[in-house]
């Protein structure tokens, strides 16, 4: 069976198992409907032209996990920002572990949707937030229908959250594929502070396809900080929907470091709806192999005095394959918005791709926005400067993409985040240099 | 120390050096100076180890060893220093942390350790004070948003960290004005002992004043046309290179 019918057919056992007076019947019933008339994506749409989910949904996937698995804290320890006070919120194979997590009630929630779903005293903001800025695209309503747990994170106004948050997806191999469908819902009352880091990581080399939905609000001048680090094994996939919905003077930061994994595709959606917002969009993207990242941004002026500011940097080796497609759209009210993209990759072998396509569409007539690209080999002149102070080749290129990301990296705000950023980029190409940016 | 025998070099097939012989000891100082085009800054780079050109005849030897088919770092390694014209911006990089990488680089090639902090320390000190050098110039991201003027400053900075036994100035005075001048000059003149070698290249007599050198050579289209004590870099500054070419000419 492919795929497609497999979901569709599941659904059904799947919606009797739930409460019949779950005030998201209706919307899981229209949205199987959706991605039934849908189905997945092809390369035939725009949106999908360079990125292809084909040989992803060969796989026979289960769907639901047979058993609660059981993951030791020392072995996947290093997963974690485990130098510092976190709360967590820690699924294995898509079932929440309590071991794992440190989820708190006080003053404010870190916990899971699957209980903030079944509670009375949460029905207000779940009827108020869930589903309310998600796209109906196929594969968001795929997610929708099977939405079940997931991260629950709500801030109440003016608290600043002393500690950061991490939401770790990990996957145990126990199953021979797996599809996850993760459901996160944040919301950050106003005048709130939050730094949220999510992860998603395979412990096998068995095929993992996520398919991941995270809805944020941010109310009146809240301050988001959003880091994703995607370092994920060989043979684990990862669809990730994430929109923001910005209310008036708020800032919203979503950093990408994407370094691992098979296949992933980033649909970071911003909706700016009240006026002062101000939206951060930065990435970083080292890959090898047949590695393959897609990033399709987008972002939504719809108020006007917003800014947005998108900065992705990308190193790309062997035969892998990014695409960077970044969407800016000014609606007719959103005067004075002033938005910038830039987009910088290198190539570093003949074989490695990447297709850059940004999209303006300006419907305001007193807008400043700006976009750039480059795609480029590695600057001889700096090289060779390099190499003339006794800096080997290697090390010389290492140094060279520690300052090309440098930009992406400054800007993260968490020191011992940056620390991990640093090794994982050292790691990835090879080099230790005797410092930090 | 330095031998160059015949040169030639060309780059895309283009002749820029056509057969230069240059002879330089240790404890002297070799002015090169010539018109723009006349390929001097080529010669500073195939000195380093720059392969966008192409050496097509003839050697160049650094203490008794052919270093023609060496990469940039090995020259680095033996002791060979080049001051570039136009030092590359490095965001991200502090001038302390890249100083601290080229020479734990270079000593590991030699098969020694890392410099010990303490060590590093003191000496950053030592230099940046002879170079007054400002404690905060050394936190900021590599020749980013340097002036001119901070860029070669910079470079002698890190000439001075590197203890280098051949030094090739390139153009170090464009863009420093008479008080930034004096000062590189004075480090320059302070780093010089009898076992290093300075190599000045320059358009203008006017850093000669202050680098005075044993042996001033010039340079048009690709070749060594004239060679004199310090008199002769006077000479062009107050006659321009014509009478040189009607001589050549002649």
């Amino acid at each position: 069976m492919e795929l497609k019918e497999k979901l569709i057919s599941s659904f059904l056992a799947f919606e009797d198992n739930l409460e019949a007076d779950s005030p998201l019947h209706d919307l899981r019933n229209k949205a199987i409907k959706t991605f039934e008339a849908k189905g997945f994506p092809t390369k035939k749409e725009e949106a999908w032209k360079y990125t292809s989910l084909n040989s992803l949904l060969k796989n026979d996937y289960s769907i639901f996990p047979s058993q609660e698995n059981n993951v030791e804290f020392k072995n996947v320890k290093h997963f974690f920002l485990h130098d510092i006070d976190t709360y967590k919120i820690v699924f294995v194979d898509g079932v929440y572990s309590s071991f794992l997590s440190e989820t708190t009630h006080n003053k404010l929630d870190v916990c899971l949707l699957s209980s903030a779903m079944n509670k009375p005293k949460y029905k207000p903001v779940i009827e108020a937030y869930f589903n309310k800025i998600a796209k109906e695209d196929s594969l968001t309503s795929l997610n929708t229908a099977f939405a079940k747990e997931g991260a629950y994170i709500h801030i109440p106004k003016h608290k600043e959250v002393e500690k950061p948050i991490e939401i770790i997806n990990f996957s145990t191999g126990n199953e021979a594929a797996i599809l996850l469908q993760p459901r996160n819902l944040i919301v950050v009352g106003e005048n709130a502070q939050v730094q949220i880091i999510e992860r998603h990581q395979s412990l096998s080399e068995n095929a993992v396809l996520t398919n991941s939905v995270t809805e944020i609000f941010a109310e009146k001048r809240a301050f988001v900080d959003y880091y994703k680090i995607q370092n994920d094994g060989p043979n684990a996939s990862l669809i990730d929907n994430t929109y923001i919905s910005q209310e008036r003077d708020t800032n919203c930061n979503v950093h990408t470091f994407s370094f691992g994994g098979n296949l992933t595709r980033n649909n970071l959606n911003f909706y700016q709806k009240g006026e002062g917002c101000n939206s951060t969009l930065k990435g970083i993207t080292i890959l090898e192999n047949k590695q393959h990242v897609d990033h399709n941004t987008l972002v939504h002026h719809i108020a006007p005095n917003c800014e947005s500011h998108q900065d992705y940097k990308g190193l790309f080796a062997d035969a892998s394959t990014g695409v960077f497609n970044g969407k800016i759209i000014v609606e007719k009210d959103a005067q004075k918005t002033d938005a910038f993209q830039q987009n910088n990759n290198i190539l570093i072998d003949d074989k490695a791709t990447i297709n850059a396509k940004p999209q303006l569409e300006i419907f305001a007539d007193d807008v400043k926005c700006s976009h750039g690209c480059t795609i480029g080999q590695f600057d001889e002149d700096a090289l060779f400067y390099l190499r003339s102070r006794g800096i080997g080749l290697k090390e010389a290129r290492a140094l060279l993409m520690y300052a090309f990301a440098n930009t992406v990296l400054e800007s993260v705000k968490i020191p011992e985040l940056k620390t991990r950023i640093n090794k994982l980029i050292a790691k990835k190409i090879g080099v230790s240099l005797g410092f930090e940016l | 120390m330095l031998q160059i025998k015949n040169l030639h070099a060309s780059v895309e097939e283009k002749d820029i050096l056509k057969g230069i012989n240059l002879n330089v000891n240790a404890g002297e100082v070799h002015a090169i100076m010539g018109p723009n085009g006349s390929g001097k800054s080529t010669l500073a780079s195939i000195i380093a180890g720059k392969d966008e050109f192409e050496v097509t005849n003839g050697s160049i030897t650094f203490d008794g060893q052919d270093i023609s088919e060496m990469d940039p770092e090995e020259r680095a390694h033996k002791g060979i220093f080049l001051s570039f014209q136009y030092p590359v911006e490095i965001p991200g990089v502090s001038v302390t942390n890249f100083i601290k990488t080229a020479i734990n680089e270079t000593r590991k090639a030699k098969g020694r350790p890392d410099m010990p902090a303490s060590e590093m320390l003191k000496m950053i000190k030592e230099k940046a004070d002879l170079l007054e050098i400002d404690r905060k110039f050394l936190s900021r991201s590599l020749n980013e948003g340097f002036s001119g003027g901070e860029k070669k400053r910079n470079e002698i900075f890190q000439m001075a960290m590197l203890e280098p036994k051949l030094a090739i100035l390139d153009e170090t005075d464009s863009g420093l004005d008479i008080d930034a001048l004096k000062i590189v000059a004075k480090g320059v003149n302070k780093l010089k002992t009898k076992d290093n070698a300075v190599i000045v290249i320059t358009h203008y007599q006017r850093l000669l004043d202050y680098i005075v050198p044993d042996f001033v050579h010039v340079i048009l289209d690709g070749k060594i046309v004239k060679s004199g004590a310090k008199d002769l870099a006077y000479k062009l500054e107050e006659k321009g290179y014509d009478w040189i070419k009607e001589e050549v000419n002649a």
